[in-house]
């Protein structure tokens, strides 16, 4: 039963993405589209049609600068594929390590204090959080440069489009400086909720498995403490944590959309905002597609690496 | 406080009622520390709310240009904003504004979501698929993206953006609420029910809606929290409340969009309405917690 609603979930989120091509878009298009989600068939016509009325206009190209949307879609997508890798690396890198410490030191101050933190995380709207770091970096003790991805100063060469990348291929090591310096008020924003989002399912995880049988056995059997959490618990515990962070990264374009408009961050959430503020119904359109998209991909691959984690599983 | 738990316990097994369920609720949801402190903060919120006219020192509106973001003082603990309006006043006022809205949004996905989750769980076959399919592709796409064009198609208003976020949280609710009554549904007391010549009408509202209450609490609060933010973020995008209403949200960005001279003269003004609001998430979310740790035996711990 889960499973066929696993693969609903998957299968549909294509279609309305199809839909929103537009009335005008041609066959072949809607075709490619289609085949590149790897959908052939839509499913919920009724639903499908009332959005194809609901959202008039076509892909095709945007009102305000008259290029096609796919194309500033992807001028634009380096910048945010930087950030909110960026940023998930930090969510991921501090909410693991701490949920699996929350979860060993159950009850510990650090577990009471890293949990109303981890909730406070949650509570706070991005911008808010945005507008602060910019004040108390940015503005006050200067201490971290904004806005945008690089200082005016800084050139780099675009290969990739990518600024970390790029400056080290270039060995362009100020220019790397620049650009990490830059990446990390927006990377903090950005990665608030689904670190604090990751460290409460680890630490949950973590402490249903500590009390499986075969942690018990493990440490009956005499196995050292670290190797049970690490080798025994974690790599169970993993499994939702892994679910989870998936589902962040794509939810992540809400919150991009936000933290790039503060940070006048050239990616494709600033191009959400600034296209909903310019009423440009093809770019909106665009950006939506963009965004089901991800999703499905990343909930694609969140099942491949269950099959990794999981061997039990099987795709 | 062991021996009493033993003794109650005995008195169960002995079969003599000595709690009833809703006081064994109440222990459970006030033993807990953040509960309280969530329900103490929500209900100084929800005084400011219904009280706002009476608590608020002055008009949220009214504008005194020349003292453009004055710091906090005396006379206006919070300090002026952008326009020199009490700050305070426009935080309390806001309590109005986004908690309602919190709440409207809440009430709407709450209505629909569960009214479609009791069709979906209790009728099953093609209309439980049908109605959950529609729910997976309203699931489908990323919460904020999806308010964000339900509200660029009804135009940016602060009551479309209440219902975008409405809207947007239907499929939670549903299929929690679905779940509960497929794991509900066949159980002995609705069997008799049946038995006993109810209709699907009555066993759906005395029977099985009763008995799905606990998860549809839980996950209509956490909704809650989620919704309050949400708002917050349409108002920051332009798409809900507009200037001057004071919304927490709006109250934000008109401060920082004000210009960079908030940086270094009004940083008060981008203080407050954020606290604000990060306290009312804060407090929803440690009452949903409270009650989900309550009302689900399992998950205490």
């Amino acid at each position: 039963m889960s499973i066929v609603v696993f693969f609903m979930v998957r299968a549909i989120p294509g279609d309305p993405a199809q839909i929103l091509l537009g009335q005008n878009a041609t066959e072949a298009r809607v075709q490619a589209l289609t085949a590149k989600m790897g959908l052939d068939k839509p499913v919920p016509i009724q639903y499908l049609l009332f959005l194809k009325d609901a959202v008039r206009g076509d892909l095709g190209d945007s009102i305000v600068t008259g290029r096609p949307v796919t194309m500033e879609l992807l001028i634009r997508l380096p910048a945010t594929f930087e950030l909110t890798a960026f940023a998930m690396l930090v969510a991921v890198l501090v909410g693991v390590p701490v949920g699996v410490i929350s979860a060993v030191r159950q009850y510990s101050l650090l577990d009471k204090v890293t949990s109303v933190l981890a909730l406070t995380g949650i509570s706070m709207p991005i911008f808010w959080l945005a507008m602060i770091l910019v004040v108390i970096f940015g503005v006050n003790l200067e201490l971290l440069p904004f806005p945008g991805r690089l200082g005016a100063n800084t050139a780099i060469t675009s290969i990739t489009g990518i600024v970390l990348v790029d400056s080290l291929l270039t060995l362009n090591f100020a220019g790397f400086w620049d650009g990490l310096l830059h990446l990390i008020m927006p990377a903090i924003a950005l990665g608030t909720i689904p670190m604090a989002v990751v460290m409460r399912m680890t630490r949950s995880s973590m402490l249903e498995v500590m009390n499986e049988d075969y942690v018990r056995t493990a440490r009956a059997k005499g196995v050292v403490p670290w190797r049970v959490v690490f080798k025994h618990a974690l790599r169970n515990a993993m499994l939702p944590t892994v679910t989870v962070i998936g589902l962040q990264v794509g939810l992540l374009m809400g919150g991009a959309i936000i933290t790039e408009t503060i940070f006048s961050w050239p990616g494709i959430g600033l191009y959400a905002y600034q296209s909903v503020s310019g009423r440009d119904y093809a770019s909106i359109q665009g950006v939506v597609l963009y965004g089901a998209l991800l999703f499905v991909l990343v909930n694609l691959l969140v099942d491949i690496l269950y099959a990794v984690l999981d061997p039990r599983v099987r795709l | 406080m062991a021996e009493a738990q033993i003794q109650q316990d005995e008195a169960v097994s002995l079969g003599v009622e000595t709690r009833s369920r809703r006081q064994d609720f109440l222990r459970a949801f006030f033993s807990n520390r953040l509960a309280i402190f969530g329900t103490a903060i929500m209900g100084v919120f929800i005084l400011m709310a219904v009280f706002a006219p009476y608590v608020a020192p002055y008009s949220p509106l009214q504008q005194h240009l020349p003292q453009k973001f004055a710091g906090p003082s005396f006379a206006h603990p919070f300090g002026q904003d952008e326009l020199g309006r009490d700050i305070l006043s426009r935080v309390i006022y806001g309590a109005r504004i986004s908690l309602t809205a919190g709440l409207a949004a809440v009430a709407l996905a709450t209505t629909v979501g569960t009214i479609v989750g009791l069709a979906a769980g209790y009728l099953g076959r093609w209309p439980d698929s049908m109605l959950m399919r529609l729910m997976d592709v309203l699931l489908a796409f990323p919460s904020i993206l999806l308010a964000i064009v339900i509200v660029s198609i009804l135009g940016p208003s602060l009551a479309n953006a209440m219902l975008a976020v409405g809207i947007v949280f239907i499929p939670q609710i549903a299929r929690v609420v679905r779940s509960a009554v497929i794991s509900v549904r066949e159980r002995d007391y609705i069997e008799a029910e049946r038995a006993l010549g109810a209709g699907d009408a009555q066993i759906v509202l005395s029977g099985i809606l009763p008995n799905s209450m606990a998860p549809l609490i839980v996950q209509a609060t956490l909704t809650l929290a989620t919704a309050i933010l949400d708002v917050a973020a349409l108002s920051f995008l332009g798409l809900g409340a507009r200037a001057p209403t004071p919304e927490w949200g709006a109250m934000l960005t008109d401060a920082f969009r004000s210009g960079f001279g908030v940086f270094l003269q009004g940083q008060h003004a981008i203080i407050f309405p954020g606290v604000a609001i990060a306290l009312a998430v804060l407090s929803v979310n440690f009452i949903g917690d409270g009650l989900r740790d309550a009302l689900d035996p399992r998950r205490r711990g």
